[in-house]
């Protein structure tokens, strides 16, 4: 009857239809597993659906895209591999039975209550943005203040004006792209005001979307008030000296609308409660070689395990997870010794956290420092194996290492370190 | 049509003063000059339920507030809103603030609140394995707790217009006569309500009601809270309500475990000028944060999701001011209601219908009087297999908007039906909104969902009314400059 509930049995269950989400599950069903691949939202894409800009693709698909097209062609990949999708459906918990499989409990007003078991799950959850309340900025709290992801959905999918005169806050890549948008829509964009020294978005889309429009900057600027009852009526900036603002320094500036581009969270409440344990340096899984979480079976990829500067890196990182997910459905165990792999000086995090001996192996980090003259190298037991010079580092960036099998044998913990590498001239 | 009894301000105290009158046979308006019902200082404030014992019992606060604490399970019962008798933890940090516990255990005694425990370090400890090892005693109320209250003043409105009382948001008092017959009062937009008796519950601007109509002179200096709110899933949350030791004007800064599962820390206490004025401030935050890391040390910045800050009423007196008017006729003063307001307010309903009764409004018991209301459902609530049922139904049950609290689709088209039309009447009403993201995912989905159900183009929705308008048009509509 209506009133039961129904169990599907399943191989691999993908939660979320992004970019990693797809890039896996065409994966694991190229491979004949069955895979069906759960997402909140009408249509597969993710948030690639309202990145309605080019400069997608490039690496992944050697031509340039824009987040609809490239989720297009990676949903077209996922299907004809013979993915299944489970669209406008919500995943409230994911636990490990006794018997070892995995249990989702889904959401959907088309099926009510459904659970399905999985041997496997992928976690492509994708990432929240963080917002005002995160980081308290003072002030009033008015109607017109938006995340920049959100002010996106509005204008991109919505097709409606968030405001008439904006200031961004936070240099994110998104807040950089809404800049420009913002402009295209008669918008006024009046400044993006960015706390550290440094952009938090590519170099590309500080050209693009703010040098091309002339959009003033601020860097080392905070936003350290808002104003207006009940609509947004402007904001005071002040210089940040040591990381305190300077109020003799502050300015006043207009506006009805802010954005918040201040960062990504990974969005893994529904891992947390499943058991899996997260790495507070990226707020993601703690993944070993495998992607594979401290749970059996369940893996993660994509900006859930770590914020991606790239979508074409989502995709690929997701892919080799999904390689992975195949190899455990084989029967392949877990190898049983894992070596620990650490970040070191200059590094915010680095993905895998541990790798298997003798296996080649992709890491992925941060980079805590600007410097036009890097050196990233990574020893193992104390010992150096390995050293790449890194000519462009920005903590906007992502940096990857890959290490061959034959490097990563011997005792002891791998720990990599960048450092600004002496100039030459 | 002339009503018996208009009251002015559907906040706590004007909401359970209409509840009261409900199971009477008069009619009666709620006049509220927001755009929903207790979205003033009833919205913004700690949502504890007081444990009767930081007020002498000359006092009518704490007449009123222990009364008013132990009427909350019946209304909880009958109204289905959040609320937990959680138990208040007042916690010593040193042997000099001993004394003052003990002050205060002695007047919960003497105020007739036999329940208290003076505690020593270890029994603290005990209750409340959270707390800064450092503490060196306290006592524990086990009769306070906390409720969400603006669900509570939801749950009294909608009981009370059940039960036949009228109701009219965005209706701003001006002006007020009586004619020697009865009241004629005036709003901002040329209304007219006419009444026989009016009672003053405006909260904020009681000062100014009870001026614009011939009343008493006094004057309600707004003394402002900040807060601050954690994540459900802060590792910091105690099981208690834990207070440090008060001052003389504060109950000082609080960790309050919320009936909804968050956690809550502040208030602030200063007095400002301007009655609007809930900005919150850096400088309030930082102090905040060394209060409470104090109390319970793991409590972490990090888990920060949102602020607010409420104004309470504060009269010279520093009592409640609930009494007939000497200069105006049939005219109830509810004045000075801040803490331990929401704890006093179901007595303070009482006491008001009493004044009225004394003042001669003729109060006759309904023979039919709907007592219980349809309990609330929420998905987040329901097992899978009720939730199954309630899919079964209606789909929309099992349509999840709100990813952070889930709350179902239902849940929203529900709260609008009932005429939470703005983005903050449906997040009050429904917690839509009110999670770890703020809305960034599910704003632009309740608000397609409210201008489907109420017919307002989405360009027109607001925030909470007025001019707090939430789009600037359509795309396409604003000139691209070159």
């Amino acid at each position: 009857m209506m009133e039961t509930i129904q169990t599907t049995t399943i191989d691999v269950a993908v939660i979320g239809a992004g970019a990693a989400g797809l890039s896996a599950a065409a994966v694991t069903a190229a491979a004949g597993r069955s895979t069906v691949v759960i997402d909140r939202e009408g249509m597969t894409g993710g948030i690639l659906r309202q990145c309605i800009h080019n400069g997608f693709g490039l690496r992944y698909f050697k031509e340039e895209l824009t987040g609809p097209e490239f989720a297009q062609r990676m949903f077209v990949k996922a299907r004809d591999a013979g993915a299944r999708f489970q669209l406008d459906a919500t995943v409230t918990e994911l636990k490990k039975l006794e018997d070892g499989k995995l249990q989702l409990q889904v959401l959907s007003a088309k099926d009510g209550v459904q659970l399905i078991e999985a041997r496997a799950v992928v976690l492509a959850m994708g990432c929240r943005e963080r917002n005002r309340g995160n980081i308290a900025t003072p002030g009033t709290r008015p109607a017109g203040v938006f995340t920049a992801g959100s002010a996106q959905k509005l204008l991109n999918i919505e097709g409606r004006l968030p405001g008439t005169s904006a200031v961004i806050v936070g240099s994110g890549d998104i807040g950089l792209i809404m800049a420009r948008r913002l402009r295209w829509s008669g918008i006024e964009v009046k400044a993006v005001v960015e706390i550290m020294p440094y952009p938090s978005g590519l170099t590309r889309n500080i050209v693009q979307c703010l040098h091309d429009f002339n959009i003033p900057l601020w860097l080392e600027h905070s936003v350290v008030r808002i104003y207006g009852k009940d609509r947004v009526e402007g904001v005071d900036v002040a210089p940040l000296v040591n990381g305190m603002p300077d109020m003799e320094k502050k300015f006043h500036i207009d506006c009805d609308t802010l954005l918040f581009s201040v960062g990504l969270i990974p969005e893994n409440e529904l891992a947390v409660n499943a058991g899996v344990q997260l790495n507070p340096a990226t707020g993601g899984a703690m993944v070993d070689a495998n992607y594979e979480t401290n749970v059996p079976g369940i893996f993660s990829a994509g900006n859930v395990l770590h914020v991606h500067d790239l979508v074409d890196f989502v995709a690929e990182e997701a892919a080799r997870a999904a390689a992975m997910v195949l190899k455990r459905l084989d029967g392949e165990d877990a190898a049983a010794t894992t070596q620990p792999a650490t970040a070191g000086a200059n590094l915010k995090y680095v993905v895998p956290n541990s790798f298997f001996p003798g296996r080649r192996t992709v890491f992925s980090f941060r980079p805590l420092i600007v410097t036009d003259n890097g050196l990233l190298t990574a020893t193992l037991g104390g010992k150096e194996i390995w050293r790449k010079r890194v000519p462009f580092v920005r903590p906007a960036e992502m940096l990857t290492a890959e290490l061959d099998g034959a490097l990563l044998t011997g005792d002891g913990e791998l720990v990599f370190k960048l450092e600004k590498e002496a100039s030459h001239d | 049509m002339i009503y018996d009894v208009a009251i002015v301000g559907a906040g706590v105290s004007g909401a359970a003063t209409a509840w009261q009158l409900s199971h009477y046979d008069v009619k009666t308006i709620l006049l509220e000059k927001n755009a929903d019902v207790g979205m003033g200082i009833s919205k913004a404030n700690s949502g504890i339920v007081h444990g009767g014992f930081h007020h002498p019992a000359s006092t009518l606060k704490a007449k009123l507030e222990i009364r008013g604490n132990l009427m909350f399970e019946r209304l909880q019962h009958e109204l289905d809103f959040p609320f937990k008798r959680t138990g208040i933890l007042v916690a010593a940090f040193s042997e000099d603030e001993m004394p003052t516990i003990r002050k205060l255990y002695e007047q919960g005694l003497a105020n007739g609140v036999h329940t208290l425990e003076m505690c020593g370090r270890e029994r603290m400890l005990r209750l409340e394995p959270k707390l800064n090892p450092d503490v060196v005693g306290g006592f524990y109320a086990p009769g306070g707790g906390t409720v969400e209250p603006y669900r509570y003043v939801f749950s009294l409105v909608e009981s009370a217009t059940l039960n036949g009382v009228n109701l009219l948001c965005n209706w701003r008092l001006i002006k007020g006569f009586h004619d020697g017959d009865h009241w004629h009062l005036c709003s901002e937009d040329g209304g007219e309500i006419e009444a026989r008796y009016v009672v003053n519950a405006a909260g904020l601007y009681a000062d100014d009601v009870s001026r614009v109509c011939g009343g008493e002179i006094f004057h309600i200096h707004p003394r402002k809270g900040e807060e601050y709110l954690l994540d459900r899933s802060s590792a910091a949350r105690p099981e208690h309500v834990i207070f440090p030791v008060p001052s003389a004007h504060s109950k000082g800064v609080l960790v309050i475990p919320t009936a909804e599962g968050t956690t809550m820390i502040g208030p602030t206490a200063d007095p400002v000028e301007d009655k609007t004025d809930t900005e919150t401030t850096a400088n309030h935050l930082q102090r905040i944060m060394v209060l409470v890391r104090n109390m319970i040390t793991g409590i972490s910045q990090r888990d920060l999701i949102t602020s607010f800050a409420g104004l309470r009423p504060v009269l010279d007196t520093e009592d409640f001011y609930i009494a007939p008017s000497e200069k105006a006729p049939c005219f109830i003063q509810v004045a000075g209601i801040q803490s331990p307001g929401l704890t006093a307010s179901p007595a303070i309903g009482e006491y008001v219908k009493d004044l009225l009764k004394e003042q001669g409004l003729c109060l006759m018991e309904k023979s039919r009087f709907t007592y219980e209301l349809r309990p609330h459902r929420h998905a987040r609530s329901e097992t899978p297999e009720s939730l199954q049922r309630l899919h079964a139904e209606n789909p929309a049950w099992t349509h999840i908007v709100c990813r952070c609290e889930k709350i179902s689709e239902a849940e929203i088209v529900e709260a609008v039906r009932k005429g939470h039309t703005t983005l903050d009447g449906v997040k009050f009403y429904t917690r839509a909104g009110m999670g770890r993201c703020q809305g960034g995912f599910c704003s632009a989905k309740i608000m397609k969902i409210i201008s489907r159900e109420s017919g307002i183009p989405l360009e027109e929705l607001t925030k909470r009314g007025g001019k707090s308008r939430l789009l600037a048009g359509k795309l396409g509509e604003l000139e691209v400059k070159a």
